[in-house]
């Protein structure tokens, strides 16, 4: 179903394309999106600008306004001024699910012809959105464990670092521990680390103090993966094979292009999907191509042959 | 032995000192100076039965070393708290200290000693100027500390987010980190840097605290200001000046956060300011101003992160309530220390 999602996007991709020269209307794409808070949402803001860049170059007439908000109350109201610059379609990537369905759904409420664009966490009433656009948390924590199963031997034991505690988290970890079933490979320990690299290293360092044989570690996130590789490089454990991290942060997928033997694949999770809920919506105005539904992105095991393609000089993540 | 110092800072309360020659006063506050150590001893006797790799000298100097920053930087928050102020910005001003910093070795380039003393000085140069803001406003502008550093903690957190647009700011020059690397992973006769430089800025802490007349007047104005006024203390000059050793300390702080990963992101020092303040509480010192307990501050941020560990260690807390227990362990910590001053 995932592949399905993937060909429509590029078909339609290809059908935009075409039509974008046939009508010249105009329209407002509004973006709301959490201001740069940490990595991740910092690569959420450079990809939001750089395609309200490249969408208004390639649609003449596409008209897309960009509003970071440092907190839910903050981004209903940037929901709320967004509306009264007159916009045919609002993307939004909300700070949490339950603060934002209010003032999204009163919105399209008030404009029915609004189209409205929902990015990685989705809303409490699906039915506001148009388009939905996410990551694939399960498939986060599978396409990780089923490198650890095709790497690690019966009987290898891990350790695993988990983010914050939320609804991503577990859905990540559960998936990690049953594509793990029945291989025969024990996670000796879990604990929580905030997505933080100080305390992922702090953890670490403690896993290491307890556990006297570490095959690999799951580290669930780039950030804590750079705590986790210091802590090890400290304690000088030759044990420890590789570690995972997770997200496609910079500096990790040219460790992987690289072949660095400690970090030897990432598995993505692209804050450039705020890109891809643009570049769909934009095209539900230029082209007949239906667009409606919801757009689920792989997972991607990053791996030194395809590492180039999740490099981006530019962003700041 | 800290406390007949304490004792000796007495005098210089100016009006409070009547009751020093009161033997069961001294015995008092003999307790009180010790009970951070007694709480810091049933901590690690706890740790010993529930890991046997806890008392291993690698965890224990491990422990040590990751409590440096903290303790410094609550080194810092005892004199600004003992004057009876507050500094929720210290986190956010470490994040932006350390993020300048990096951006300036950075700058510099080449991996020598030069370009890590030029950031040292830039590291220091921002925390003291964050410190100095925060005191004048304090000050001057005749603002409640809880809202002047409040908006600091905001300010200093958007900067360092504005610096690293959204993303982490990290030391390019990786020969550059190898050089400056020892500062937090090497030791000096098997004691680790980072446990020498908080031992030494406790120890110059309570020099200044304890036996200059700066360090006087600090307590005299936490004790009671309306009276330290009238004894014609600068209030204004020691107040401002508390808030600039805070700024210190942050700085010295950093110099040896900064080594260990050698970056700065967003959520660097995020909640360093709470962690700080239960420090200095942890270790005696009053909330409401007046006592200062240098060493017992150090024993506090010793004992948060020993809290840390052993959960770390320990099989028998769920992940998911390791906060509860932790956030017990410390309420059961403080209510030992309270019944054993009480107990005299």
């Amino acid at each position: 179903m995932r592949k399905l999602a993937i060909t429509a996007l590029a078909a339609t991709g290809v059908a935009f394309g075409g039509a974008a020269m046939a009508q010249d209307q105009d329209y407002t794409i509004g973006v709301s999106i959490p201001a740069a808070t940490h990595g991740w949402t910092g690569g959420v803001v450079f990809h939001a600008e750089q395609a309200a860049q490249t969408l208004e170059e390639g649609y003449p007439g596409l008209n897309v306004i960009v509003q970071t908000s440092p907190d839910a109350p903050s981004q209903a109201s940037a929901i709320e001024d967004l509306a009264a610059q007159g916009i045919d379609a609002l993307v939004v990537l909300p700070f949490n699910s339950d603060e934002l369905t209010g003032p999204v759904g009163a919105l399209a409420g008030r404009n029915p012809d609004l189209f409205v664009t929902v990015v990685d966490r989705g809303l409490s009433d699906p039915s506001i959105q148009d388009l939905y656009v996410a990551g694939d948390n399960p498939g986060f924590g599978r396409v990780a464990a089923e490198y650890f199963v095709e790497r690690l031997e019966d009987g290898a034991q891990v350790v695993v670092l988990r983010g914050i505690p939320t609804v991503i988290d577990d859905e990540r970890n559960e998936s990690f521990r049953a594509a793990l079933d029945g291989s025969g490979i024990e996670i000796v320990d879990s604990q929580y680390a905030n997505w933080n690299r100080d305390d992922a290293f702090r953890v670490m360092q403690d896993f290491l103090s307890k556990h006297d044989r570490i095959d690999a570690v799951w580290a669930s996130d780039d950030d804590m993966a750079l705590g986790v590789i210091e802590a090890i490089r400290q304690a000088e454990r030759e044990d420890i094979q590789f570690v995972v991290g997770g997200a496609g942060m910079k500096q990790m997928v040219q460790r992987v292009m690289e072949g660095d033997p400690m970090i030897p694949v990432d598995v993505s999770y692209p804050p450039g999907m705020i890109a891809t809920a643009m570049a769909v919506t934009a095209g539900s105005f230029y082209s007949q191509a239906p667009v409606r539904g919801t757009y689920v992105l792989d997972a991607e095991l990053i791996t030194q042959e395809n590492a180039e393609r999740f490099y981006f000089e530019d962003s700041p993540f | 032995m800290r406390m007949n110092e304490m004792t000796s800072v007495e005098p210089g309360t100016k009006g409070e000192a009547p009751e020093r020659t009161n033997p069961a006063r001294r015995a008092r506050i003999d307790m009180r100076a010790l009970s951070p150590f007694i709480a810091l001893a049933v901590l690690i006797a706890l740790g010993a039965l529930t890991s046997p790799v806890f008392l291993t000298l690698d965890n224990l100097t491990n422990v040590a070393t990751r409590a440096s920053f903290i303790a410094v930087i609550a080194v810092g928050a005892t004199f600004v708290i003992a004057a009876g102020g507050l500094d929720l910005s210290v986190g956010s001003m470490a994040a932006l200290t350390a993020g300048v910093m990096i951006l300036a070795m950075n700058a510099v380039g080449g991996a020598e000693w030069t370009t890590i003393a030029v950031g040292m000085a830039v590291a220091i140069g921002v925390a003291l100027a964050c410190g100095l803001f925060n005191g004048l406003v304090v000050t001057f502008g005749r603002i409640e500390p809880f809202i002047v550093t409040l908006g600091g903690m905001g300010i200093y957190r958007a900067l360092v987010v504005f610096l690293a647009a959204g993303g982490t700011i990290t030391m390019s020059d990786w020969d550059l980190r190898e050089t400056y690397r020892p500062i937090y992973f090497g030791d000096v006769l098997g004691v680790p840097i980072p446990v020498i430089v908080f031992l030494v800025v406790a120890a110059i802490a309570a020099v200044i605290l304890y036996k200059t007349p700066f360090g006087r007047h600090v307590v005299a104005i936490g004790s009671n200001e309306e009276v330290a006024r009238f004894s014609g203390v600068p209030i204004r000059r020691v107040r401002t000046l508390t808030y600039v050793i805070q700024g210190l300390c942050v700085g010295i702080a950093i110099l040896i956060y900064v080594p260990r990963l050698g970056s700065a992101t967003p959520t660097t020092g995020l909640l360093w300011e709470l962690q700080a303040i239960t420090a200095v509480v942890i270790g005696g010192t009053a909330l409401k101003g007046g006592t200062p307990f240098v060493w017992g501050t150090v024993v506090g941020a010793l004992i948060l992160e020993l809290v840390a560990n052993i959960m770390v260690l320990s099989d028998f807390v769920s992940e998911y309530l390791v906060g509860a227990v932790q956030g017990a362990i410390i309420i059961i910590a403080m209510l030992v220390q309270r019944s054993l001053q009480r107990g005299r």
